[in-house]
């Protein structure tokens, strides 16, 4: 789309465009290009010299046993993520939307979680849970079960993704609530008189009209569980125990500042981006489609 | 997603919609999502109200105790390593120049791309649209040494600068000036008005709501942000209220102060929360809007 009227002049444009532009070199080309000039490089023991690698680092990242399993967790972690935080947000937009009257109080109730910053969220999740004085590690040890998510996996992947899905559920179910009140009701109706049950038309008739909002909002929280969720690891397990939540972000942290290995940081850092160009072409893709219909 | 912001449709007759007991029913189950949804923010408040001793010697209680002023006075004045109020100044500044940043750099490169011909145009465009997406987490190594170069480390403009560089709101500004009527730029240019007095006078007033609705969801992107402030700030005076939670944290096997460090939790969600709930068709609106 463009405009048919526009004023004349370039000099005019190229000002108002600028700060923008040295923004974008200064803190986003110039630190991107870095990373790639960096990803081929080792520095040495001393940090006095860089010695050219080639792809060196990536070669040794895909063959990293760690590395490797990093993918694993992001993968494991970024799909729970999704679901947890899609699934009770769309049980909780149907039944809103069921309600006439009092569906905008619930609504506000709803809001809160997402102001929380998931370092925020990390932290009260890690108060109900903490192995010493959390009350539901508490409740769980009179019941007999042994919680300790400082030592188990398991429990310590269970509880980032409850954590990081919290905040979630609130977003995802504006976007279904919004969306389900956009569904004519005419067709929901027709379908009743054929004598079709609440579950039948959800999903026969429901749930395929919000297809295009599942599809959105599962890009979005992939991207959000992949890049968004690192105030959650770090403040509740700093990756651990035994590297079971150290997710790609939080790898990229932990080898380029507290390892101090930069080619690798570095080498992360690109496939990561790689990873977003990804997810932004399928996102974008997705725009596209819409707009058009 | 654009039904998003037209308004609830007239409620139909009752063929689809629960009445009765299915009507308490479902109102049940809603009070019980919003109840688990809203217990971790309950706890944390009523952890912040209670002194230590109640906290340590599992289970804590679920009613609030008569610590409240206390707790807050200590977290606000005294804190862990800092006072909180230092650190909610540093967020605010933060969070508002993020907001406020990113809204005049965008706001203005929208305009000379959907305004003018100029060369170089759709390159620009394009470099602009790259960086779209990319968080900050991506490139942090790179995006700290840049900073450190220019001793922005401890600073607020370090703080800043590195996250208005995005895409989202020159987008968003794009999609509403192609929509801005094209008489009204025709009628300013034959009334001989220069480009930016229509900026100013129509441009600008035209663009209120998008540019609120715009603030909101900026505002609490910035407030919000942790890992950044967690690498640059290594002077305590200059932590972000977020990320300074975790620092109250002591190493090794001494006990946190709970009621402080839940106490600074809540004061950390207050000024996002307020602005989400006072502003919520806004809020709604400038969501929807920004991920279309």
């Amino acid at each position: 789309m463009e405009k048919r009227v526009t004023f004349k002049g370039w000099l005019l444009p190229l000002l108002l465009i600028a700060p923008q532009l040295v923004i974008s070199g200064v803190f986003f080309f110039y630190p991107a290009g870095e990373a790639v000039w960096q990803s081929l490089f080792i520095p040495d023991p001393f940090g006095l010299s860089m010695q050219y690698v080639g792809l060196g680092n990536f070669e040794y990242l895909l063959s990293d046993p760690y590395y490797r399993a990093s993918f694993l967790t992001t993968a494991v972690f970024s799909t729970l993520v999704t679901l947890v935080s899609m699934i009770p947000a769309l049980f909780l937009a149907v039944l809103a939307d069921r309600l006439v009257k009092g569906a905008g109080a619930y609504r506000t109730m709803l809001i809160w979680p997402y102001a929380v910053a998931p370092a925020v969220a990390g932290v009260l999740w890690l108060f109900m849970f903490n192995t010493r004085i959390g009350i539901v590690a508490w409740y769980l040890g009179l019941l007999g079960y042994d919680w300790n998510y400082v030592l188990n996996q398991n429990e310590a992947m269970g509880l980032v993704v409850v954590a990081s899905s919290w905040g979630r559920i609130s977003y995802n179910f504006l976007f279904y609530f919004a969306a389900l009140q956009a569904v004519p009701k005419s067709v929901i109706e027709a379908a009743a008189i054929d004598g079709a049950r609440f579950w039948r038309r959800f999903f026969t008739i429901v749930l395929p009209l919000l297809s295009p909002t599942t599809f959105f909002l599962l890009v979005v929280n992939i991207v959000y569980a992949f890049f968004e969720t690192f105030g959650v690891i770090h403040t509740i397990t700093s990756g651990g125990p035994q590297q079971a939540t150290t997710i790609l972000v939080y790898k990229v942290y932990a080898d380029g500042f507290v390892g101090q290995d930069l080619g690798s940081s570095a080498a992360q850092s690109v496939i990561l981006l790689l990873v977003v160009g990804l997810l932004t072409v399928l996102q974008f893709k997705f725009i596209e489609k819409r707009v058009h219909y | 997603m654009a039904n998003a912001s037209t308004p609830l449709k007239e409620p139909p007759p009752g063929m689809v919609e629960k009445r009765g007991r299915g009507l308490w029913f479902t109102h049940a189950l809603m009070i019980l999502g919003v109840l688990v949804i809203f217990f971790p923010i309950w706890l944390a408040f009523v952890a912040s109200t209670v002194p230590q001793a109640a906290i340590t010697h599992p289970p804590m209680p679920l009613l609030p105790g008569d610590q409240f002023l206390t707790n807050y006075k200590r977290a606000l004045f005294s804190g862990v390593n800092v006072p909180v109020a230092t650190m909610l100044l540093n967020s605010l500044v933060m969070a508002m120049g993020i907001a406020v940043g990113k809204i005049a750099i965008s706001i203005l490169s929208a305009f000379a791309i959907v305004y003018f011909r100029f060369p170089g145009r759709n390159f620009f465009f394009w470099l602009i649209f790259i960086t779209l997406m990319l968080p900050v987490e991506v490139r942090i190594v790179p995006t700290y040494q840049v900073i450190a170069g220019f001793g922005m480390l401890n600073s607020y403009s370090g703080l800043i600068l590195p996250l208005i560089a995005s895409a989202t709101a020159t987008f968003l500004f794009r999609q509403f000036f192609l929509t801005v009527p094209d008489e009204l730029a025709e009628a300013a240019r034959v009334d001989g008005a220069r480009p930016m007095r229509f900026f100013v006078d129509i441009l600008l007033p035209m663009s209120r709501t998008n540019i609120a609705a715009l603030f909101v969801i900026l505002f609490i992107y910035g407030w919000n942000q942790y890992l950044w402030p967690l690498l640059i700030t290594t002077d305590p005076s200059m932590n972000t209220v977020v990320m300074g939670i975790k620092q109250m944290f002591p190493s090794g096997d001494d006990i946190a102060d709970w009621p402080v460090i839940m106490a600074t939790s809540i004061l950390a969600m207050i000024p996002p929360v307020i602005v989400v709930i006072s502003m919520q068709k806004l809020f709604i609106r400038g969501l929807v809007d920004s991920e279309k």
